[in-house]
């Protein structure tokens, strides 16, 4: 090595590039009930789906760090069925370079741990990054094990529920949720963070980065051409065995307020006996 | 056969184990066998309080600096690979817990089942029952691999009752070699201090949505907790919009809450918030507006602008 490739290392950084990895996830509509496939007894993800809000925060900091550094990308990653690109579409239109989309019937049924092992597969195949960013837990099968699971599967450090996140001179600066408070936490380069909802405020897609969204780059794969096996049911080490509807919990009585209404909510907890 | 040997990851907070903790370590017992528990900490401080629950011991991991989840996990591994073979490990939701179960099952290359509400085995099969949609279905899984099977519990599944064990013998476990996977490190811990009942042990607890338009709107829902020696809540949306501190969080990502009496004021009801309250015994709505979901699962629901009731309430309540 040269004198002066040692210098240009042992320099403290103020500006590199960054590359940012985002795991997005695309589901139904929160707005609409969910279903599950009577068949197959998994969650129905048919017609159109959409970018989960929790990975709106994900994308938005990944954009945010990009532009602090000077100089990077931030590229996506996700898993849905049926080539489903609606949800990666507004990623990108916020301001994300490209996408890998890992699309494959054989994936329906796999448990978390193969997922995570499916988008540890499209991010190395994305060459990796400085920082990979993923939500704390999908909207809408919430297992909350993913983005951890797939820091392990890649051998890296992970701040799980960062609620405040910098990086300064190529190390990573989080503010951690705890049960008691929080920590501060730092972590070096390259590292998995997982975000909680309004970490930051994500931006909304401009007309033009609707436009540009269109023509960006969506790489899709499947399973076997990330080297994947076994995936879906086969793969997953769990079967469901049953599906009941749980008690119901019937609506009481449902008033307009007329300017006197508190007096029934006095009424009811004297009921209750706890006034 | 069968489920003989049980553990339980803890969660410590404030010195003590959690109360979904305790609620792991009673269910683990109704399996017979033995129940160890791991804590990422002090040990000697709980061991007493993990026996009286049924624990005979508790394996305690001094993680340092490191963050306790990969430690922990990497000491499980650790363990099993020393010649334990737990058949069972039971997490509680919690930080700590999810970030454990999640870095062991890729360590042990296996599943792990979360959100679960209840578990049954029978012979050597395991089943863990989750709620899904709000609630409104319970999905029942089976576990098809090999033990140990991985299982994690949301808060509230079951009732915490002591066995008057004694306490529990303390082994510790140290942190293996992380590489680059313990390079992340903790600088500084903050301890939120919060007054009046814990939000998750509250007879009655008060939350506040969107509805009440404005941070400072807050303050009633804090006088009201007060007047009724309850706890304040939030939904969501106030606490992502910065108006009160995560610790408040009633929902599926928050604290999962039984009150006696909930008072869920200018919250909608989404699906996220309902998980998280629908186990209370009786619950009282408040919201403008009449489609709300909250009113479907409400025993009184008020049609109107919280912030006309919401005065009249305190004013009636202070006359008292």
């Amino acid at each position: 090595m040269s004198d002066g490739l040692c210098e240009t290392a042992h320099k403290p950084q103020e500006w590199r590039t960054m590359n940012v990895i985002v795991c997005v996830k695309q589901i139904p509509d929160p707005a609409n009930p969910g279903a599950l496939d009577a068949t197959s007894n998994t969650l129905k993800r048919e017609g159109k789906l959409i970018l989960d809000e929790s990975d709106s925060y994900g994308v938005e900091m990944a954009l945010q760090l990009v532009d602090a550094a000077g100089s990077g990308e931030v590229s996506l990653v996700s898993m849905a069925p049926n080539s489903e690109t609606a949800g990666l579409r507004t990623a990108l239109a916020m301001g994300a370079a490209k996408a890998v989309l890992v699309s494959d019937p054989a994936l329906q049924g796999s448990d978390a741990l193969t997922t995570a092992k499916i988008l540890a597969a499209a991010i190395q195949r994305l060459g990796g990054a400085d920082l990979i960013i993923a939500a704390t837990e999908s909207s809408d099968g919430y297992t909350g094990t993913v983005p951890e699971q797939i820091a392990e599967v890649l051998g890296l450090p992970s701040v799980t529920f960062a609620k405040k996140v910098s990086i300064e001179g190529g190390v990573l600066k989080a503010d951690r949720q705890t049960e008691e408070g929080y920590d501060e936490v730092t972590c070096p380069l390259p590292a998995l963070i997982s975000v909680t909802a309004g970490v930051v405020e994500p931006r909304y897609p401009s007309f033009k980065g609707i436009m540009a969204a269109k023509s960006k780059p969506v790489d899709e794969v499947t399973a076997a051409d990330l080297g994947v096996t076994p995936v879906g049911w086969a793969g997953a080490g769990q079967q469901i065995s049953n599906i009941a509807q749980a008690e119901a919990r019937a609506a009481g009585e449902v008033i307009e307020d007329d300017g006197e209404t508190f007096g029934k909510i006095v009424t009811f907890l004297e009921g209750l006996k706890v006034i | 056969m069968g489920i003989s040997n049980i553990w339980v990851f803890a969660q410590v907070a404030n010195g003590a184990p959690t109360s979904g903790s305790l609620e792991l370590v009673t269910k683990a017992r109704t399996f017979g066998g033995t129940v160890s528990v791991w804590v990422a900490g002090d040990g000697a401080a709980v061991a007493g309080a993990l026996g009286e629950y049924g624990a005979s011991k508790v394996f305690a991991v001094d993680y340092g600096q490191n963050l306790a989840g990969v430690s922990v996990a990497s000491a499980m591994k650790a363990t099993i690979d020393g010649g334990e073979s737990p058949d069972l490990i039971m997490f509680p939701q919690s930080y700590e817990g999810r970030d454990v179960m999640a870095r062991l099952s890729v360590k042990l290359g296996r599943t792990v089942l979360t959100n679960s509400v209840d578990i049954e085995a029978a012979g050597d099969s395991v089943s863990a029952t989750t709620p899904i949609f709000g609630g409104n279905t319970l999905v029942t899984t089976t576990f098809t691999g090999g033990a140990p099977y991985l299982a994690a519990f949301r808060p509230k599944s079951f009732n915490p009752e002591a066995s008057g064990g004694a306490a529990a013998a303390v082994q510790a476990v140290s942190v293996p070699d992380l590489g680059a996977t313990g390079t992340a490190k903790i600088t500084a811990v903050h301890v939120e201090e919060t007054t009046g009942p814990k939000l998750d042990e509250a007879n009655i607890v008060v939350s506040g949505g969107r509805g009440l338009g404005e941070s400072a709107n807050y303050a009633m829902i804090e006088t009201l907790a007060k007047l009724l020696k309850g706890a304040p809540g939030a939904s969501r949306a106030i606490v992502d919009a910065g108006w009160v501190p995560y610790s408040y969080q009633v929902g599926q990502t928050g604290k999962v809450v039984k009150p006696s009496v909930y008072i869920a004021a200018g919250i909608s009801g989404a699906t996220q918030h309902m998980v998280g309250m629908k186990g209370s015994k009786n619950i009282i709505a408040i919201n403008k507006d009449k489609e709300a979901p909250i009113f479907g699962i409400a025993d009184l629901g008020i049609v109107g602008d919280v912030h006309k009731v919401l005065p009249k309430l305190i004013e009636a309540l202070q006359a008292r």
